[in-house]
């Protein structure tokens, strides 16, 4: 298999500098990664017109980030490209933990049934990007991607932004409602406006390596995560190999923080490094980088006109895959909103929720994240003698397995406290929640739930009953097992969805397919009323 | 109980297990090695007495030495 082909996107001239006016869009967008061209494909699907302008043209170099959680794949979806992403992307089953050269454990990542995704699947972050860009190009009148478009600066008017860009045929501006910062963890928007960016930053340095191989390391073609603790092929605290498409492996080792980065970097130093782990396999190293994180995040993600996204936003250690996948959260959150604002169906005091609830999920991530980096590097000798200890205890102790944290995977936060979320204590997938996916049956063929949720609000009946009548809100129910199929309905084969969800209870989802309410008894009036609630209005008006 | 019945295995902490790592850590923090085994004794006996079932600790005590090298 060869191996990635970078292909680089082609500059074209901007209008302005070939005499055309100024450009105006409601979006302009900084940055074409994962985050910036997610949102770009969100707003689009909303009727929102976006430029994107990025300093380069090619996707990202390396796999960077590589693991898409479930909920991520489940967003990619609705915006298009998560079917093209399971495809080519490994699930992996089987994870091992080594303590040295002992398995302390092994574990079988059997996944609940009835979901169309799997908790994660790897797929390096240039194929993720060029899916998106490709994904982009099916909207030729909302998005217009322009590379090799640096901005240098932007100002904000209070009900406008200006963007300063240059460009190899000079330097132009060009207007926007709202101005969106994807540029990522040294985001330069961020620095420009002289923003604190707090939190705490690590001395631990990490080797990561792309390896293309054959022969897999795991001793069968299955694909595996192997993880240890004070790995037996070099001195550092912590090591991860695992698995890509096209035959790559992705090495992670600890290196401690005095580790010399050219040295590491050298071949010398490499290959007879990651032949003490690969044996004799024949390999070849396709990418390497050394890096240090930080936990950091801005105090707040509005600012005026400008708004952040992404690893501008906020940034978090790579254990658990948090980076990424909360980038996309970021993205899910967002998009609905800000389009409802740019379309005046919402006030723009809707964007100070994206804040609040965003920042909260952000205040999990680094927490998590944390955590993990404390088990990994113990900063003390008796921090290391508890994490020994319970190393040694997990091998016949289960509780101790729950102990060993080399890093927690990115799940969902739950937006439960957020005042756009209309409290039903009794709902089993509560307000705040994100759907959970249950495979239904249609006359048409078999349908996954998540793939019915999004884009707009829409409310959901599981079980037979009595349609609300609702202005402007689709519903949809899904009747029980063993109903007739007609031509319009939705039935639940499996009994899964009345299951998760609860005979007899309606759920209004909100666009980003979170739980905005629940019901019990639905009446229109009781659902419309949350709906306003969750486009942030307080009073019952006519609904828009 | 019986001594067989006695499974010491089982997690009983769920998801708060990470915030209690986290926050022995937390304990120890700052500590000389002495002031932190002097922490580590008085926080045994603290949750022997809670724990209060003489056959539970007997089995803990005979896990902890066991895996003592």
């Amino acid at each position: 298999m060869a191996r990635y082909a970078y292909e680089p996107f082609p500059y074209e001239m901007p209008p302005e500098l070939r005499g055309g006016a100024m450009g105006d869009a409601p979006v302009a967008i900084i940055g074409a990664g994962p985050i910036g061209l997610s949102l770009a494909i969100d707003l689009a699907l909303q009727g929102v017109k976006s430029i994107v302008l990025d300093d380069n043209d090619v996707v990202s170099i390396g796999s960077r980030a590589i693991c898409w959680a479930k909920r991520t794949l489940e967003i990619f979806d609705r915006l298009g490209v998560g079917e093209r992403m399971l495809e080519k992307g490994v699930t992996w089953k089987v994870g091992r933990l080594f303590h040295g050269d002992r398995e302390v454990y092994s574990f079988d990542l059997l996944p609940e049934n009835g979901h169309k995704y799997p908790a994660f699947i790897n797929l390096q972050q240039y194929y993720v990007e060029q899916y998106l860009a490709e994904r982009c190009r099916d909207f030729p009148d909302l998005i217009e991607l322009r590379f090799k478009n640096e901005v240098f600066g932007h100002r904000d008017y209070g009900d406008r932004v200006v963007v300063r860009v240059s460009t190899s045929d000079g330097p132009y501006e060009l207007q926007c409602r709202y101005l969106v910062a994807c540029d990522g963890s040294r985001s330069p928007t961020r620095q420009r406006m002289g923003l604190t960016f707090e939190g705490h930053s690590f001395e631990e340095q990490f080797l990561i390596a792309d390896i293309e191989m054959d022969e897999s390391p795991f001793g069968s073609d299955a694909a595996e995560r192997w993880f240890w603790f004070e790995p037996p092929f070099h001195d550092g605290q912590s090591s991860l190999l695992h698995k890509q498409p096209d035959n790559i492996y992705r090495i992670d080792l600890q290196l401690g923080p005095d580790a010399d980065v050219e040295r590491e970097l050298s071949n010398e130093t490499v290959v007879p490094r990651l032949k003490r782990i690969l044996g004799d396999k024949q390999f070849t190293v396709d990418w390497l980088s050394i890096y240090k994180f930080t936990c950091a995040r801005l105090e707040r993600f509005v600012h005026g006109r400008v708004i952040f996204c992404g690893d501008s936003a906020h940034v978090v250690s790579p254990f658990g895959a948090r980076g990424g996948n909360g980038g996309i959260h970021d993205v899910d959150n967002l998009g609905w909103k800000l389009a409802a604002v740019v379309k005046g169906t919402a006030d723009e005091a809707l964007l100070a929720s994206y804040d609040r609830e965003r920042g909260y999920g952000s205040d999990e991530n680094i927490l998590h994240s944390s955590r993990a980096t404390s088990f990994m590097t113990p900063k003390s000798d008796l921090e290391r003698l508890f994490r020994d200890e319970v190393l040694g205890l997990a091998t016949d102790h289960s509780f101790a397995r729950r102990l060993i944290n080399s890093g927690r995977l990115s799940v969902p936060c739950s937006l439960e406290a957020s005042d756009l979320q209309t409290p039903s204590e009794f709902a089993l997938v509560r307000p705040g929640m994100p759907v959970v996916d249950a495979p239904l049956e249609t006359k048409n063929g078999p349908r996954w739930l998540v793939e019915l949720i999004g884009n707009d609000f829409v409310a959901v009946s599981f079980g037979n009953g009595d349609d609300p009548e609702l202005r402007g809100v689709p519903h949809i129910r899904v009747h029980p097992k063993g109903s007739r199929l007609d031509h319009t309905g939705f039935v639940d084969v499996t009994g899964m969805a009345l299951e998760r969800y609860g005979e007899g209870l309606t759920y209004l989802f909100r666009p980003d397919a979170h739980v905005a309410a629940a019901f019990r008894h639905p009446g229109s009036k009781a659902i419309l009323k949350a709906r306003q609630r969750a486009v942030g209005q307080k009073t019952l008006q006519a609904a828009v | 109980m019986e001594k067989n019945q006695i499974n010491l295995s089982e997690d009983r902490l769920g998801p708060h297990g990470d915030e209690f790592y986290q926050e022995l850590l937390d304990a120890h923090e700052g500590l000389s090695l002495e002031q932190s085994v002097r922490l580590n004794a008085r926080l045994i006996l603290l949750l022997a007495n809670q724990v209060g079932d003489i056959s539970v600790l007997r089995a803990a005590l005979a896990t902890a030495r066991r895996t003592a090298t």
